[in-house]
Order: structure tokens, then C-alpha cells, then sequence
């Protein structure tokens, strides 16, 4: 089974976000990056799959060589080989139109990714990848099992779980608990500067989307507490205070 | 992460890779667990398998003996983020690494490599290294513990005290007088007859960490059990370089940990209606710090690649180990200065690093023995022979 693990390289969940250039660039100094979280999982049940069953794992990320530290520790992780699209990825249909283009020439059985990056949070890029392949598609999957080339896994759904059966080739978004959270051991960490990363050129995609700027959310405001027999007060706080009624 | 002269940039993609990885391990798997076992003063022994599956043990030696084939930076690193979780984590590792792996892998023979290593470094068996005794501690060369020759085997009798991990230990790197008097090593393994480890007890330092002796009463000791390399007393005092250069890092993790925690604390707890790191003593102590931890960042870093291209003395590591023990001994009194009375309770970790460090200041070479050590380079004459 030859699987495709897509990853993206975010700031770290306690990093400070602060913009410049007039809050249209993020500064990116200081900053620790990290593989997704979700597409951690992603690449966790990726390795749990190809030990139980054999096959190949490529790791597949959109981005600049400063994401290569994070490419290596998904190599570290278990993936045999990494491929990186040479570009600053511009939007999520950007980043679709470069996966499915590598994925259109390597046939892989199983294309894996988070269910959304947690820095732009589209959530969209599984599915568009899906329809440019012409292949199924489907997410947030929190199970999946291979059986005799059919997947079978669970979605989460409002309210509830759906349980799935597919035939390859797939592509899903994955969340938590479809693995057991991996980090690399030492041995891992060693191999993986010796697996091979290949760096392509970006095909092109015509601008869809262009950033105007960006802005932080309002700072927390303190917390008031309101008894219930007060109900008309605390509507009146949200109205006049909050802004948000 | 402290650092603030961006030492990271200094370090390799594996280096960086190691660091990072042992951090998210510390902070999942051992900073919520610790205080318990600190508090319960229980060794947390199924720490010891997770350890061996990330590679921790015996992290600079071969692939082909079970280790990770990383440079002496790396090793450093383990060292630092285990013990930014604690010094008996920490310490667990130094001794399974450097002084029973180590020793087996320098001094012994083939048989012995095979047999042991990759079991020590897979964390299926706990080692540790018996050189202290009652009445010979800073001076181990004049040892009382000997083994005669008896035809098969030899018979080794006398006694070692403070061992790290020896009431668990399932192997031992014994240091004795050979028949010609001569230091050499043995490896015991536990059963074998009149091979005892009793564990001293009420220890309000290392905890988490089992300290015992080893008492050997006519124990017969196999033929193959002895190292057949590294005679005399320069053998142990070798491998004690590297666990030494081991600790000059893992010092810097606790110092950081103490150091993280008060500058978060002065940021939140309020006194005569500002955070307390608004006054200027608040902010002398924070700064001094941070100083301090940085010259042993930087004192640490270099160490680590004279040590990676074979050129580190014992000198040098004895310089490291003084001043970034003392320096993260030092840091955690101020930040328990900081915390007030909070300082002293389990719900923060500094008290239990100060009282760990207080060991650390103390075992591989107290801190005044290395100062005498680098008299005796600077002098040319040793001041304790």
C-alpha cells in the first residue's frame, strides 16, 4: 500500500502571534514551528498502518526549506521519503492544486492529511484534492482500518459517529484518536537524514484569493458574574458592553 | 525554551530534532507524573522501558550495540530536557549510559558488548556502577574491594555505597583490586550468591531516584565477567567524564525549569497592587539569572564539541560541571526566593530541584574536588594526593 501523508508547518499552539508590513505579513520571528497537529495523527496512523501491513509512507508538504526540520522529523517518525513543493503556499486551492499534481503521478493508495492546518483552519483542502483527483474524499475520520483494499473508518458527525466503508483510492482528513501520538525515537532521528527528500517547483495556479490584512481578536475582557436573577442585566451587558446582541 | 543567545542556532537539525523531541517526552510523560513519585520517593520504573524506546540509553554509542550513534551534543541535550523534568530521571540515564554501558562498551570484550548492550539499551535491563565506598568516596583510588583467583572463577568481597539504581539494578559494573592489586571492572549480575544491594533510605534529595549499596560477601564472579580492558584506576575516572559532561548539561535543564517557573510566577502573583517582577529586586534576581543560565549554555555548548571531536579534558569537564551545577543550585534558591512560600511546596517544582541539585553538587566529583582538580592543572600540583 503506498500512502501519501500530507503535513503542514505551523506555529506552535503557544506561540505569540504578532503581524508587520502594516498587519498584512505574519512575524514569523521567534516563532517555533511545528508539523500540525492533526496531520500529526494523520502520519501516526499512517505508521501504525504500514507496520501492521506493510507498504510505503511519502510525506508530502507545500512550503519553503524552512519547514525541512519538520519534514525530517516526519521522516524521523516512520515515513521512508519526503517530497517538498518549492513554494509559499497562497491559499488552500493553491496547496490542493500541488498535492493532487504530485499525487496524479504516484498513484498512491491512501492520501492522508490533518482535517485542517490550525493556522488558517480552512478545513478544505482534503476535499479539493479529492475532486481534482477524482476520488473520494472524506473527513473529520477519528478511526480507520484497511481490510482487503477497503477502508473502513469513522467520521465524526453532529450528535454522533458515522461508520464508513470505502474502496481505495481515498483521501481524508483525520483527527484525534485515530492514533496513538507518536515522537520520533533517537534511532528514527538518525535514519531519517539519510531518506531521501526530494524538492519540486510549484506547477502554477491562477491567484483566486488575495490577502488584505490581518487582525488579532478583541483581548479578553473580564469576566463579570450575573445571578440569574439578573438575566436582564447581563442581556443588557451583551448589547451595550459585548456588542454581541 | 530559555535561550536567550540563541544557542539553537549553533546546534545540527538532528541536534535540534533530539532536543525538541526529548522536550514534548519530558513534558508529556514525566513532568506529570513526577512530583508523586518525588513525594512518594519511588522510582518510577517503568520510565526506564519508555526511555529505552526513544533511544536515550546509550545515546552516543554504535547502532550495532543497540545505541543511537549521536554525538556528544545530543547526548548533552537527553541530559538537559530529562532533567528540566527532574535530576533523578536524569540520573538514571546518566548511569545506565555512561557508566554501564560505557565502561562495557570500552572495556569489555565482544561477548560482553553483545550480551548486554543492547538489553541495557532497550531499558529490558537497569544497570548500575559501583565505585564509592564507605570510607572512600573523593578518593576511589584507594579501594578496599577486592576479587582473588580461585581456578573458574574469582571470589570478590568488600563493599560500595551511594549507588544510583542499585536495589533494582539487574547488572552492576563493579570497580575492585584484581589479585595483582590493580583496579579492574566486573559485571554482577543480581542472584548471584552472597551479591546483596540494601537501599539507603529517608533521602530528601533525588527521590525519584533509587540509591543504594552493594555489598559483596564470597560472591563468585564468572571468568567472563570480568572486563578485560582498562586497568587501573583511570578506567573508572574516564567513564566518570562522561557522565560528568553529562550533568554540566542536565544542570542547565533544572536551572531553566526553576527559572521558567518564577518568571511566570512574577508575571501573575500581585503584591501592593503590581505583579511582584515589577520591582526592581524581583527583576535583579530574574536577570542575574538568566545571565547565568546563558554563560552555561554557552560553557556547555562549547564543551560539547571539543567532546565531539575527541578533544574535551577532564579538566575542562570538571570546570563544567562545578560551575553549572552550582549555577543551577544558585538559580533555584533565588527562584524559591521569588515563589515565597510557595517555593516550598510540590505544587511547584522548584524545591524538589533544589534539593536534587543538592546532590548533584555533591556526586561525580563534589564541587570542591573539581576546583582542586583545576588547581592541580593550573598549578601543575595536585592538592589531594
Amino acid at each position: 500500500m503506498k500512502i501519501l501523508v500530507c503535513i503542514t508547518n505551523v506555529p506552535d499552539t503557544t506561540a505569540k502571534i504578532s503581524f508587520t508590513d502594516n498587519n498584512t505579513k505574519f512575524n514569523k520571528a521567534g516563532v517555533q514551528y511545528i508539523i500540525g497537529p492533526y496531520d500529526d495523527y494523520a502520519l501516526a496512523r499512517a505508521v501504525e498502518l504500514k507496520e501492521a501491513q506493510g507498504g510505503t509512507i511519502t510525506v508530502l508538504h507545500v512550503g519553503e526549506a524552512d519547514s525541512d526540520p519538520q519534514i525530517r522529523k516526519a521522516l524521523a517518525i516512520g515515513a521512508d521519503d519526503a517530497i517538498r513543493v518549492n513554494t509559499e503556499p497562497a491559499d488552500s486551492y493553491y496547496v490542493a492544486t500541488q498535492i493532487a499534481h504530485i499525487a496524479q503521478q504516484n498513484s498512491y493508495d491512501l492520501i492522508l492529511m490533518g482535517r485542517e492546518s490550525i493556522d488558517f483552519n480552512s478545513g478544505v483542502v482534503h476535499g479539493l484534492v479529492g475532486e481534482m483527483l477524482g476520488i473520494p474524499s472524506f473527513s473529520p475520520v477519528m478511526k480507520l482500518d484497511i481490510k482487503d483494499g477497503k477502508a473502513e473508518f469513522a467520521r465524526e458527525i453532529d450528535g454522533g459517529k458515522e461508520y464508513l466503508e470505502a474502496t481505495l483510492p481515498l483521501v481524508l482528513g483525520c483527527q484525534e484518536p485515530i492514533a496513538e501520538w507518536k515522537i520520533p525515537n533517537m534511532r528514527g532521528i538518525m535514519t531519517a537524514r539519510t531518506k531521501p527528500l526530494q524538492v519540486v517547483e510549484p506547477v502554477s495556479v491562477d491567484d483566486m484569493t488575495s490577502l488584505e490584512s490581518y487582525s488579532l481578536p478583541a483581548p479578553k475582557g473580564e469576566c463579570k458574574m450575573i445571578p440569574v436573577e439578573e438575566a436582564e442585566k447581563l442581556i443588557t451587558l451583551l448589547r451595550t458592553e459585548a456588542k454581541v446582541l | 525554551m530559555t535561550d536567550f543567545f540563541n544557542i539553537d542556532e549553533l546546534l545540527t537539525e538532528e541536534n535540534r530534532l533530539i532536543r525538541q523531541t526529548v522536550a514534548e517526552f519530558t513534558n508529556n510523560e514525566i513532568k506529570p507524573i513526577i512530583e508523586e513519585y518525588a513525594q512518594k520517593a519511588e522510582f518510577p520504573a517503568y520510565l526506564v522501558r519508555r526511555f529505552g524506546e526513544l533511544g536515550l540509553l546509550g545515546t552516543t554509542l554504535p547502532e550495532a550495540y543497540g545505541g543511537g550513534g549521536a554525538d556528544s551534543i545530543s547526548y548533552g541535550l537527553v541530559c538537559q530536557e530529562i532533567e528540566r523534568g527532574d535530576s533523578g530521571m536524569r540520573s538514571t540515564i546518566s548511569v545506565q549510559s555512561s557508566l554501564v554501558m560505557g565502561p562495557i562498551y570500552r572495556y569489555g570484550s565482544e561477548e560482553q558488548k553483545k550480551k548486554y548492550l543492547p538489553r541495557l539499551a532497550s531499558g529490558e535491563l537497569l544497570g548500575c556502577f559501583g565505585l564509592t565506598e564507605p570510607d572512600y568516596g573523593s578518593n576511589p583510588a584507594g579501594m578496599k574491594s577486592r576479587f582473588t583467583d580461585v581456578g573458574d572463577h574469582f571470589i570478590l568481597n568488600g563493599s560500595k555505597t551511594w549507588i544510583s539504581n542499585a536495589p533494582l539494578a539487574d547488572v552492576a559494573v563493579v570497580w575492585a583490586r584484581n589479585p595483582e592489586g590493580r583496579v579492574q571492572g566486573l559485571i554482577l549480575e543480581r542472584g548471584m550468591e552472597g551479591f546483596t544491594t540494601p537501599e539507603i533510605k529517608n533521602k530528601w534529595s533525588l527521590r525519584t531516584s533509587a540509591t543504594g549499596e552493594l555489598v559483596f560477601d564470597h560472591v563468585k564472579v564468572p571468568r567472563q565477567n570480568i572486563l578485560p580492558k582498562g586497568l587501573g584506576i583511570s578506567a573508572p575516572l574516564s567513564c566518570l567524564d562522561n557522565a560528568r559532561y553529562g550533568i554540566a548539561w542536565g544542570a542547565i535543564g533544572a536551572a531553566i525549569d526553576c527559572y521558567e517557573t518564577a518568571v511566570k510566577y512574577a508575571g501573575e502573583r500581585i503584591q501592593f497592587d503590581k505583579p511582584i517582577g515589577a520591582f526592581q529586586l524581583t527583576q535583579k534576581k530574574l536577570a542575574e539569572m538568566l545571565t547565568e543560565i546563558t554563560k552555561a549554555q554557552l560553557v556547555a555548548w562549547r564543551l560539547g564539541t571539543l567532546k565531539n571531536s575527541g578533544k574535551a579534558t577532564t579538566a575542562q569537564i570538571s570546570l563544567a560541571k562545578r560551575n553549572n551545577v552550582a549555577m543551577a543550585l544558585q538559580v533555584a534558591r533565588e527562584c524559591r526566593q521569588i515563589l515565597g512560600g510557595m517555593g516550598i511546596t510540590g505544587e511547584y517544582p522548584i524545591m524538589r530541584h533544589l534539593m536534587n541539585l543538592e546532590s548533584v553538587i555533591t556526586y561525580e566529583g563534589t564541587h570542591d574536588i573539581h576546583l582542586l582538580i583545576l588547581g592541580a592543572e593550573i598549578t601543575g600540583i595536585p592538592a589531594f594526593k
